[in-house]
């Protein structure tokens, strides 16, 4: 069954529309992220389906009952923000423990649930403690823990990793994906980063300007994009785009990833001259100045040496690249 | 322009605070130690410190045997606590809808809110005269902290909103998620983060309505409703003035403001050297 279906939803502030028409159907114990740039619309979808900000037109179902006009704590959802918005003047476990409080337990239920959430994040030695008194990560999953507490039918997380330093990105995004096996929950994960879009993604929707570009599986967006902007915005370094037309080919754009590039001394489709070289041990990124076709990235396995100024020769693996027409759209 | 030291610099910028600090208390100064004199001393020597020979609390006997002075000085509590409260809550309140919720009609409704800050209430007087005497209200507290509190309405509205539209809308977000009433977010969760600027507020609000005299003259002349700054004038007459009273009230007047000033103080200066709330 779907956990949460949009059904050409709009969002409008005063005449600025943001969100145009979204149709989406997410499956129940599915980890869904919303990726686009800074923006495009993904902390609003994400209110929207919270309840936080109204829908202007379509409709919200979160497990096939529409939502529209429930108040966002009837919804059975949990939110984590960004700036982890814990409350200031409660303690880790009344933080933990608030929202079941409020909808009427015992003392003694919340203090069991806000237990078990503290155990599977190891906050126990936290609960006593302010949220002044911790660093940003404990924060982060004190404001985790919080979701959990309230055993949610939609995990919605805006940027939770945007505030933390690289190590503990890492660890947390570690963690979010273990809790999201763990507890068998439906996920929309909002972010602009697109390695934590795949890294933790069962699907991608792709958004820009309001607009879903693309929805699939990581490997799906990332083998087979609908268009240049997804092709541009899923892996890393970015795909080059080469004018085809200076190399024979009929479409008007050719995309090729910086991997599919291959770069010689001698001789090649595309001639430039060698602008940049970034050493990552692992791998070597050449940047290109070429006269036809602007700055490409050259991705190299290992460790390769290239001088800056130095002239080569690049050719594009043909049976790896993407075609698309002049709006963009892929030729398949 | 020279560079100069961080120790010149720092020595100049004391003695122009310093400067300052002496010429804005010297009259309060003044005030004080002539209120400890005697009626000679003062016309004699305005600016000598009290000796043994022209001390006198003449000026003091005279004020708590004017037996009212303990109710004027109640009245004038009751006017600036009631003034106070219900400026506070009113202005936060209406700072906070009009910072949180869209609806049609908020800039303009924000604006006709502050417009209030360029338009005297005084011009007004009349009218509240008559609405005051229409409705019953002449000498009474009640039309007192009526009109301190429309008069500290404005202001208090747009510096609140100002500071509430920087209070995380996550927080807030949070608490919505979690059940919270909008009254339970703007108890528990916003006033305390706008503390400083509810301080700045109360103190700008404050000292204007212990001081007025205009008011209280038109509104509540009336002995058992009278307010310090009006009761203190039973010492000045048309043709003898009775400045060791006069000088005596003042200095006692000087201390619940004090008293009030300093409990806000800490927060105040937070607010202003803070700025922002996080
Ligand atoms: N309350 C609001 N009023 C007016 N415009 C808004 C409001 N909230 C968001 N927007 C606009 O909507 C667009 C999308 O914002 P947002 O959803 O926060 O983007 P993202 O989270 O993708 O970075 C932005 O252009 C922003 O300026
Ligand atoms: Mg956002």
């Amino acid at each position: 069954m779907a956990a949460l279906t949009l059904v050409n939803v709009t969002k409008s502030f005063g005449k600025t529309d943001v969100i145009k028409g979204v149709d989406l159907e997410v499956q129940t114990g599915e980890f869904c992220v919303f990726v686009g740039p800074s923006g495009c619309g993904k902390s609003t979808l994400l209110r929207m389906i919270a309840g936080l900000e109204d829908v202007s037109s379509g409709e919200v179902m979160i497990n096939g009952a529409r939502v529209n006009d429930v108040a966002p704590a009837k919804r059975e959802i949990a939110m984590v923000f960004q700036s982890y918005a814990l409350y200031p003047h409660l303690t880790v476990r009344d933080n933990m423990g608030l929202a079941l409080k409020q909808a009427g337990q015992s003392k003694a239920a919340v203090a069991k649930s806000v237990d078990h959430a503290a155990a599977m994040l190891a906050l126990e030695p936290l609960l006593a403690r302010r949220p002044s008194e911790l660093s940003g990560g404990q924060r982060q999953r004190v404001a985790i823990g919080r979701a959990i507490v309230r055993t949610p039918k939609l995990f919605l997380f805006d940027e939770p990793l945007s505030n933390l330093d690289a190590a503990l990105r890492v660890a947390t995004r570690i963690e979010i994906a273990k809790l999201h096996r763990d507890l068998d929950a439906t996920m929309i994960y909002v972010t602009h980063d697109q390695i934590e879009a795949m890294t933790l993604a069962d699907r991608i929707v792709v958004l820009r300007d309001g607009r879903v570009e693309q929805v699939g599986a990581p490997m799906d967006l990332y083998n087979d994009p609908d268009n240049t902007f997804v092709a541009g915005f899923i892996g890393s370094p970015m795909m080059n785009f080469l004018h085809a037309g200076a190399l024979g080919m009929r479409s008007a754009t050719m995309g090729v990833r910086p991997e599919h590039l291959a770069i010689s001394r001698t001789a090649g489709q595309i001639e430039g001259t060698v602008s940049h070289v970034e050493k990552l041990g692992g791998e070597t990124l050449v940047y290109i100045n070429t006269a036809t076709q602007g700055l490409l990235t050259v991705r190299l396995f290992g460790e390769h040496d290239y001088r800056v100024d130095e002239t080569v020769q690049l050719t594009p693996e043909a049976a790896r690249a993407f075609h698309f027409d002049a709006a963009g759209l892929r030729l398949r | 322009m020279a560079t100069r030291t961080p120790l010149s610099r720092s020595i100049a910028a004391h003695a122009v605070l310093i400067a300052y600090t002496v010429i804005a208390l010297f009259p309060v100064f003044v005030i004080v130690i002539n209120s400890f004199k005697s009626r000679r001393a003062i016309f004699a020597e305005p600016l000598a410190i009290p000796t043994p020979d022209t001390f006198d609390l003449v000026g003091y006997t005279t004020v708590l045997k004017q037996g009212d002075f303990f109710q004027y000085f109640q009245n004038s509590m009751v006017v600036t606590c009631g003034s106070l409260f219900f400026v506070l809550l009113f202005g936060a309140m209406a700072a906070f809808a009009l910072s949180e919720y869209r609806f049609r009609g908020n800039t303009l409704m924000g604006l006709y809110l502050a417009l209030g800050i360029m338009i005297p209430i005084r011009l007004g007087t009349v009218a509240i005269l008559q609405m005051m005497v229409a409705s019953g209200l002449v000498n009474t507290l009640t039309a007192l902290v009526l009109v301190y509190t429309a008069q500290g309405l404005p202001l208090a509205v747009f510096i609140l909103s100002e500071f509430m539209k920087q209070v995380s809308d996550d927080l807030k977000n949070a608490g919505r998620i979690d059940g919270l009433s909008e009254y339970r977010i703007f108890f528990t969760l916003v006033l305390p983060l706008v503390r400083p600027a509810m301080a700045t507020v109360a103190v700008f609000t404050m000292i204007p309505i212990w001081n007025d005299l205009w008011f209280p003259l038109i509104l509540a002349p009336a002995e058992e409703v009278k307010t310090i700054t009006l009761g203190s004038q039973v010492f000045i007459g048309q043709f003898v003035t009775n400045w060791n009273a006069v000088l005596a009230a003042l200095s006692l007047a000087i201390v619940p403001v004090l008293v009030l000033y300093l409990i806000f103080s800490r927060q105040l200066i937070r607010g202003i050297t803070a700025g922002a709330v996080k």
